[in-house]
């Protein structure tokens, strides 16, 4: 079976100017909103208490919010999680709190909960408290984590081709990256950890991406010695676009039983890996390969023949 | 097609049957009777998301055991001076770590500060313009630091252990910091007060000729404290908060104790009863003979549990608390006492908890999903690579016996990002197959035959394999410096199975199509 046919020959290098123009726009409106909206920081950055319960039918969440209110805990966010049932409370880091008042906040919330299901017993199911040190710490590590891998990359691919490679890979990694973040920004979903990983993966996945049609290209130059360098890249993306919607497809596969199975925390991570590996396959090859190609251009490496 | 070296097939089968034995006690929920004792057994150990438990990670806060110190200098310094009976002004801690002596104007300030020399041999000894000034070396004030957060650790183990929690994990981290994992716990909260408690007991005097009236209203003498004392709160009854005015002076503390146990008193309230060590039961009797007719109030904590009036010299170094415990209070009191205290107060940054129900939903869920992301992919690489296809599939799933007997045989927790690691490793695997494939359907294409296609294209995949793997593996290793619990669960599950990926796609699925294709003529490849 051949979904791509081996005698394809897409003029990729030729769209290349369509395809910046349509890379831009979509940065310009990530780095827009996130540095307008800015991303909807979860507990782990932001430092906070969350708290999951499990009621024994559906949550009663406008008397909860009310039983809450009693407390002098109104500006506690309230909301459905996965289910009817289940509820998240979310409270967000009061600086004038003592940092070890947060599970006698769980324990008063249970407390205040609890009388509100009639017929059986409310469980809690997760508290997560994240001080704001650990918040801030979390977040320059989090940063510390995707700049590491970029540097790690430029070198590897700069060691094993050549450092315009490097820089055209670590390019379309900056792409992938900020549309990502902006994909959160836009939606204002809510920014984990969990999210972190993703986002790292989705460097992984763009960077195998990208190695495999280099990989080509530095073949496909040693074949095709007397053709520019714009038609060996063109030949290399055309041949390696099999395999790149082959593995694209399987790995699209995997997440939407993911997506769909894989319950809520394992959601956020797919989405955002989905998101990713369709951006990280564009840029690769709209990215990373012409950026070489526009290198190539101001610097030639050897003399116009 | 090339020979494939014997003694790699031999090397690839072990590992392939190793993988599958240290997998297999998982993968069947278990090790059932009549596994040989010489197989392993371990089972992959899951994470405190996927079973349920606490994850703390706490601060010690060490200036607070450097001021004790420094409190402590306070006491010391003013009994050298009585001892060389020197006159003083007073005597008070001044900052963290350090002692400040006024002197009256026709005291001798050289001798003073000779004599305080002598008697502080490694504290720093300063004149200043009425006085002196003691203050802790820096040596000093670094190695009570370490020792505040050392014993903490010993002391929070010796309760944990008390309290009986399976597995726990308590590991320093960086200068002042404890990570603690208590796996599978039915009461996190008790649990967590257990832990974060001081539990520094004290015996105070009770200033029976201060003005609690006047202290109420904040005018508190120089040598007194106030403290209060809960009573009721049992059985629905209101709390009422007792105000006490203590001498500040601590007479004893729990230091000196050897034993906490629970007892009941005679209308079958649970009480702690202490015995001192002999030095503590020494002073415990001179501090009570001394002082008949008073109250001595017991403070936990800076709480008051009772303040009862001494009515005798009480010997033997035994006494009780009391103060309308639930018996489970009474029980985790007695464990704190028996632990001792901790050397400074610890607060909570970070804590997680997981129900255990939901550790298995979970569980479930991660495990639902990957089946069936695996059985989509397996699907999909067999309609689609037909012969070769199913050759790399088994290939992916001999990738997931390797990654789930290496996390097995490390122990390393698998968590729920972790079982996401696992799903995403099956694209990972499945692309280096796909690579292959895709090359020798290549070189069929230029015309070569099935088995120089076979051989150039793994040769030619080979160097695009390697890059690919060591740059994803280079970004999963940054994860796992960088990332925290469950991400760093991801991390790992993602590192070894990039690594068993190299094996299986380049060796594994190599020797298969070898020994199956050698001994044949084959005119058409199944691709």
């Amino acid at each position: 079976m051949e979904l791509i046919s081996s005698k394809l020959n897409i003029d990729f290098v030729g769209f290349r100017r369509w395809a910046y123009l349509i890379s831009l726009i979509t940065l310009l409106i990530s780095l827009v909103f996130l540095f307008g909206k800015g991303l909807n920081f979860g507990l782990d950055f932001s430092g906070g208490a969350v708290m999951q319960l499990r009621f024994p039918g559906a949550a009663p969440i406008a008397e909860i919010r009310t039983a809450l209110g009693h407390i002098g805990l109104g500006a506690a966010v309230i909301q459905e999680f996965g289910s009817p049932e289940e509820i998240l409370i979310r409270l967000h880091q009061d600086p004038d709190a003592k940092e070890q008042e947060a599970s006698k906040v769980a324990q008063k919330i249970i407390d205040t909960v609890s009388p509100l299901a009639t017929n059986g017993k409310v469980e809690l199911r997760r508290v997560e408290f994240v001080g704001p040190q650990v918040g801030r710490e979390l977040t320059i590590n989090g940063i510390w984590a995707v700049v590491y891998s970029w540097l790690a990359i430029l070198l590897y691919v700069g060691i094993r081709f050549e450092f315009r490679f490097a820089f055209g890979a670590v390019l379309s990694l900056v792409h992938d990256v900020f549309i990502t973040l902006g994909f959160f920004a836009v939606t204002q979903k809510e920014f984990t950890l969990v999210v972190v990983a993703a986002v790292l993966t989705v460097i992984g996945y763009s960077i195998n991406d990208t190695i495999v049609v280099f990989d080509r290209i530095r073949d496909e130059t040693k074949r095709l010695r007397q053709q520019p360098l714009s038609v060996v890249i063109n030949e290399s993306v055309n041949r390696t676009l099999s395999r790149t919607i082959i593995t694209a497809l399987t790995v699209v596969l995997v997440l939407i039983a993911l997506i769909f199975f894989g319950g809520e925390v394992i959601h956020d991570f797919a989405l955002t890996l989905l998101l990713g590996i369709v951006v990280g396959t564009w840029s690769s090859i709209y990215v990373a390969s012409p950026f070489v190609l526009e290198w190539e251009r101001w610097h030639p490496s050897k003399p116009a023949s | 097609m090339r020979q494939f070296p014997l003694w790699k097939s031999i090397l690839s089968i072990a590992i392939v049957l190793i993988s599958i034995l240290y997998s297999l006690p998982t993968l069947m929920g278990g090790v059932p009777s009549w596994w040989p004792g010489w197989l392993p057994a371990k089972t992959v150990y899951r994470g405190l998301d996927l079973q349920g438990g606490l994850y703390l990670l706490l601060h010690v806060e060490t200036e607070k055991a450097v001021e004790q110190a420094a409190e402590n200098l306070v006491d010391e310094t003013r009994l050298a001076l009585r001892k060389g009976k020197f006159r003083y002004q007073s005597i008070k801690r001044e900052g963290r770590d350090g002692v400040d002596l006024k002197l009256p104007a026709d005291v001798a300030k050289a001798e003073v500060i000779t004599l305080l020399k002598e008697e502080f041999r490694t504290a720093v000894i300063e004149e200043t313009a009425d006085g002196a000034r003691v203050r802790l070396a820096a040596k000093e004030v670094t190695e009570l630091k370490k020792f505040a957060v050392d014993q903490s650790i010993q002391t929070i183990r010796s309760r944990i252990d008390q309290f009986g929690v399976s597995e726990p994990s308590l590991q320093k981290q960086g200068e002042e910091r404890i990570l603690l994992q208590l796996p599978g716990l039915n009461d996190p909260a008790r649990a967590k007060t257990l832990i974060g408690r001081t539990a520094r007991l004290e015996f105070k005097l009770v200033d029976e000729k201060g003005d609690l009236s006047a202290a109420l209203a904040g005018n508190i003498p120089a040598d007194d404290q106030l403290l209060y004392e809960e009573r009721g709160g049992k059985k629905g009854q209101p709390v009422t908060k007792q105000p006490l005015l203590l001498k500040k002076r601590t007479n004893l503390t729990g230091d000196l104790l050897t034993d906490a146990r629970v007892n009941f008193d005679q209308f079958g309230e649970a009480l702690v009863s202490i015995t001192f060590n002999h030095q503590g039961a020494r002073k415990f009797a001179q501090l009570t003979g001394e002082h008949v007719g008073e109250r001595m109030a017991i403070v936990l904590d800076d709480k008051v549990y009772s303040a009862p009036v001494l009515r005798e010299k009480i010997e033997g170094g035994r006494a009780q608390i009391t103060g309308n415990f639930s018996m489970e209070d009474a029980h985790d009191l007695a464990i704190v006492l028996r632990a001792g205290a901790l050397p400074a107060p610890v607060t909570v940054l970070e804590e997680r908890t997981v129900g255990p129900t939901l550790g298995s939903d979970s569980i479930r869920q991660g495990v639902l999903s990957s089946i069936i992301g695996g059985a989509l992919v397996i699907l999909f690489m067999g309609i689609y690579y037909k012969g070769l296809g199913w050759l790399a599939n088994i290939a992916v799933v001999f990738n997931v016996f390797i990654v789930l007997a290496v996390l097995a045989g490390m122990q390393a927790a698998l968590t729920l990002p972790g079982i996401a690691g696992v799903v995403l490793l099956i694209g990972i695997a499945v692309d280096a197959n796909v690579l292959i494939i895709e090359r020798i359907r290549e070189e069929l294409r230029l015309g070569k035959s099935p088995f120089a296609a076979i051989d150039q294209g793994y040769d030619k995949a080979f160097l695009t394999i390697l890059d690919s793997h060591v740059t994803t593996l280079s970004t999963a290793l940054i994860l796992f410096q960088f990332g925290t619990g469950p991400v760093r669960g991801f991390a790992v599950t993602l590192i070894i199975g990039i690594v068993s990926s190299l094996f299986t796609s380049i060796t594994l699925t190599r020797m298969m199509l070898y020994y199956i294709l050698r001994n044949r003529r084959v005119q058409k490849l199944s691709l």
